[in-house]
């Protein structure tokens, strides 16, 4: 058996396959790589060539234009390509639209990128499916044990309640374009929001997108108009950084929310003004992340960025070899990750 | 318990009063008894515990947990409750979630030894904001910025009734106030309010404008000064000795030198100040004997309490609240001079013919305790004693607010309406600082006394000379030659030695923005230092 490091190995890049030459979400312009999903940090224009499923290359397209790569490859999920004699598949996530697991399969040895991914249920992808492996390449984001997230439907009749409660103010959800923000609006849908969804003008590509993959999000509508009182008693869903700023004034007496794992921690509620914190989060928590190495049961696990020092020491207390490869470049903390 | 641990939680993130008043009305319309009752009791600091310690929960998780993840989580969240509340392990199959009303009940009843079985059952039933709610309800102190006030306020709005008709008969009701509810909910009649020591709702004054003397009659009004102390209503009643704040929280046991000398039968209405030698002292003294939970021996003979008397409720079993102010005035002097209380004197009535002279006296306090005096009150000769702030027998003639120019610092956003606006201001004036040069040093924060469209220059003028940010609060460039000049108006200025400057204000507001003023000309430490009180 060849070693792991001399299949997938981190370099300033990004994670590199040497065999195959292709990178994994590379962080910076590369000849070949491979996409697991469409959020920023991950999947960046300039490549050479980009393998990736139809939903993410149509993000990539709708974001940096047609152009973004110098050739594309789509791939099915399950469906496994060959570089240079090393076998690719993308297999779900359950991230986000589109979003895959990358598994690297070399003379024998299986190891599971795993990009971005969750394990509770999303109504607009299909769920994580766990690939038996020689190494696991997990995210940490949320990998301390205070991160356990609520089931979304509390969540979700939370924000219900309090425009209930609240009928003359507007609540503003912070989400982020891509994901967030269309799984807020399913959610909302499936708990009987029939009303029209006021959207950020910085969500309407995304929102068209996930349409056209077959995603429906009811009746939506744009945030913009000079009449302040129409927005009284609506769910108008923007982009983090707009909730706080200039933008939101134009909104009757506006009630702050934010959709996102970090709400878990009220210091980082208050900080951000947050007045309804909504623990929604796209990543898998401390329990999804343990779960998923305690099912899967790696040879090692590498763990890509994030809050790795708990997660090391979860490894050690239940002898699953575990390294922390470090990454640069993708987002932990604000932003869309 | 899940509902009282979503209010919580809500309250916890609201920072407007209205939101605050709604989300509690609404739990306390939906709540069943007894859960409410006991909801309200705890909002109100009328729930306490000292069965549960801190060591005991975190003696309980080290058992749950392995000590170094324990570590990482509670060095990431910074709160002992809070950390323990998420990282608590999930117990699938654990007992159905306890409703508060049984925790309160099985604490009432458990032995000291058993407590910790309880606790860690309960904690295996609830979710992560139960576990919170539960924790900071066993270790004091939910801190979730609602006055016992406030609570009263949702339920008078739940009933719709004046809030001074739950002050009557608050003090007779107890948790789980089912009786308090069902008169609330129009299920029954008014609690009766005949328990002796209880609370009476206070008369407020209004504040007097310049126009309402050209309509009142000087020869209808009685003067004295307004004392600068803590409005304050002393009972002694068959036995039952208290002292209430003016909205009717007890505050007897910061004050059990005042107690003491309650030595006559019936129901006072003044002002707690600090005095020695029958001379008072100022706010500032006062102020070291307010927000403590106990009073040791040596702060009360430092600080002595007493109480200046202004009038008379309630004389042996009579109720006087229907007499005249006039009648009432007569009966409080005897009323004084019978007690001989060492700690009780009588506010001295200031005779005057005409609002000018009176006015000259206000403008020129004679020496003594008036000079700290917060200005005058008038009462009509003929006001009977009415509970709230009715409009005409009482006003309040206040001094004129010391003004000084500071410069903003720091601005923070706002909430709700203000939500995207620098709203909160933290100004400073000049100083030499070690090296001789001057310097701002912050002396105060306002966020009121301003227009909305002025709000919008400031905000603009704080965007736009950001010279850095701290999460929601941003530092405005601000030196001898740039900076925004705010003229503040404050009620007075006392030492601190929690300040950087050395100096707190009392109730500053924005009087005015100088935008036509220098920075380099706002005023320096050392006017403001001339201020100071004591």
């Amino acid at each position: 058996m060849p070693k792991p490091e001399s299949i997938v190995c981190p370099s300033p890049a990004g994670l590199y396959c040497p065999p195959g030459d292709f990178y994994i979400d590379p962080v910076r312009p590369v000849g070949r790589a491979v996409i697991t999903h469409g959020h920023s940090d991950h999947a960046r224009a300039g490549h050479g060539a980009v393998a990736a499923t139809a939903e993410t290359l149509a993000i990539m397209a709708a974001r940096y234009g047609e152009e973004f790569a110098g050739a594309t490859e789509t791939l099915r999920y399950g469906q496994t390509i060959e570089r240079d004699g090393v076998e690719v598949t993308l297999v779900p996530a359950g991230h986000i639209l589109g979003s895959a697991q990358a598994v690297v399969r070399h003379k024998g040895m299986t190891i599971v990128v795993s990009g971005d991914y969750k394990r509770r249920r999303d109504p607009t992808c299909p769920a994580f499916e766990p690939v038996a492996c020689d190494v696991f390449v997990t995210e940490a984001t949320f990998g301390i044990p205070v991160f356990c997230f609520p089931p979304d439907t509390d969540e979700i009749a939370r924000l219900l309640k309090s425009v209930a409660q609240f009928p003359e103010r507007t609540h503003l959800v912070g989400a982020y374009a891509l994901g967030k923000a269309q799984r807020i609006v399913r959610l909302l849908r499936e708990a009987g929001y029939e009303q029209p969804i006021y959207m950020h003008g910085a969500m309407d590509s995304m929102n068209a997108l996930y349409e056209r993959f077959g995603i429906e999000l009811g009746p939506l509508a744009a945030a913009t108009t000079d009449k302040k009182k129409d927005f009284a008693g609506a769910i108008v869903i923007a982009p983090p950084s707009s909730i706080d700023d200039r933008w939101s004034r134009r909104f009757a007496d506006p009630l702050p929310a934010f959709a996102s794992g970090w709400m878990r921690v009220r210091a980082r509620a208050r900080q951000r003004q947050v007045e309804l914190p909504l623990v929604i989060s796209d990543h898998a928590d401390w329990n999804e992340l343990t779960t998923t190495l305690s099912e899967i049961k790696p040879g090692e696990a590498w763990i890509t960025h994030g809050n790795e020092d708990a997660l090391l020491r979860w490894c050690t207390l239940n002898d699953l070899k575990a390294r922390a490869l470090s990454l640069v470049g993708y987002d932990a903390d604000e932003g869309e990750s | 318990m899940r509902a009282f641990a979503n209010l919580l939680d809500r309250l916890a993130f609201t920072p407007q009063r209205n939101g605050k008043l709604t989300l509690v009305r609404e739990y306390l319309r939906e709540a069943p008894d007894p859960e409410r009752g006991f909801a309200l009791a705890a909002l109100t600091g009328n729930l306490s515990f000292d069965a549960a310690k801190p060591a005991m929960i975190r003696k309980a998780i080290e058992a749950r947990m392995d000590g170094e993840l324990f570590a990482l989580s509670y060095d990431y969240v910074g709160d002992l409750a809070e950390t323990i509340a998420l990282v608590w392990p999930a117990k699938p199959g654990a007992n159905r979630e306890p409703e508060l009303s049984e925790v309160v009940e099985a604490l009432r009843s458990a032995k000291r030894a058993d407590v910790q079985a309880l606790l860690e059952r309960w904690l295996d039933a609830l979710d992560a904001d139960g576990r919170w709610a539960l924790l900071k309800l066993l270790t004091g102190g939910l801190r979730v910025g609602v006055s016992a006030r406030l609570a009263k306020l949702a339920l008078a709005e739940l009933g719709g009734v004046d809030v001074s008709e739950i002050d009557e008969v608050w003090h007779g009701q107890h948790p789980p106030y089912e009786d308090l509810f069902a008169w609330l909910e129009k299920r029954s009649k008014k609690p009766t309010a005949d328990t002796p020591g209880r609370f009476r709702p206070v008369m407020l004054a209004q504040a007097i404008d310049d126009a309402d003397f050209t309509k009142l009659d000087p020869a209808d009004y009685a003067a004295e000064w307004k004392w600068d102390g803590i409005r304050v209503q002393a009972v002694n009643e068959r036995g039952e000795r208290r002292l209430y704040s003016r909205t009717g929280d007890e505050i007897g046991k910061s004050f059990p030198d005042m107690l003491d000398f309650l030595s006559f039968e019936g129901v006072i209405d003044g002002e707690l100040l600090v005095m020695r030698d029958g001379a008072l002292q100022s706010f500032g003294d006062l102020q070291q004997r307010l927000n403590r939970k106990t009073a040791d021996a040596k702060l009360l003979a430092k600080f002595p309490a007493a109480i200046r008397a202004y009038d008379l409720l309630l004389d042996g079993d009579e109720d006087l609240r229907l007499l005249p102010f006039r009648q009432r005035r007569v009966r409080l002097e005897a009323f004084v001079a019978r007690a001989r209380s060492p700690r009780i004197d009588l506010s001295p009535l200031q005779p005057f013919s005409s609002w000018e002279e009176l006015a000259a006296l206000r403008a020129n306090p004679p020496e003594g305790d008036a000079r700290l005096s917060e200005g005058l009150m008038l009462k009509r000769w003929d006001s009977i004693y009415e509970a709230g702030r009715p409009k005409g027998p009482w006003f309040k003639w206040k001094h004129d607010p010391h003004l000084i120019d500071a410069v903003l610092m720091y601005a923070q956003r706002g909430h709700g309406k203000r939500s995207g606006f620098y709203s909160d201001y933290t100004f400073g004036v000049w100083r030499e600082d070690s090296n001789g040069d001057r310097a701002l040093t912050p002396v105060g924060k306002a966020y009121f006394g301003f227009t909305d469209e002025e709000m919008k220059k400031i905000d603009k003028f704080v965007r736009d000379n950001t010279v850095e940010r701290f999460g929601p609060v941003r530092s405005v460039r601000a030196d001898k030659d740039f900076g925004l000049v705010l003229e503040v108006a404050f009620e007075g200025l006392q030492r601190s030695t929690r300040h950087k400057s050395g100096v707190a204000m009392r109730f500053p507001r924005i009087n005015r923005i100088r935008w036509d003023k220098p920075a380099g000309e706002a005023d320096e430490l050392p006017t403001l230092e001339k201020m100071l009180e004591d």
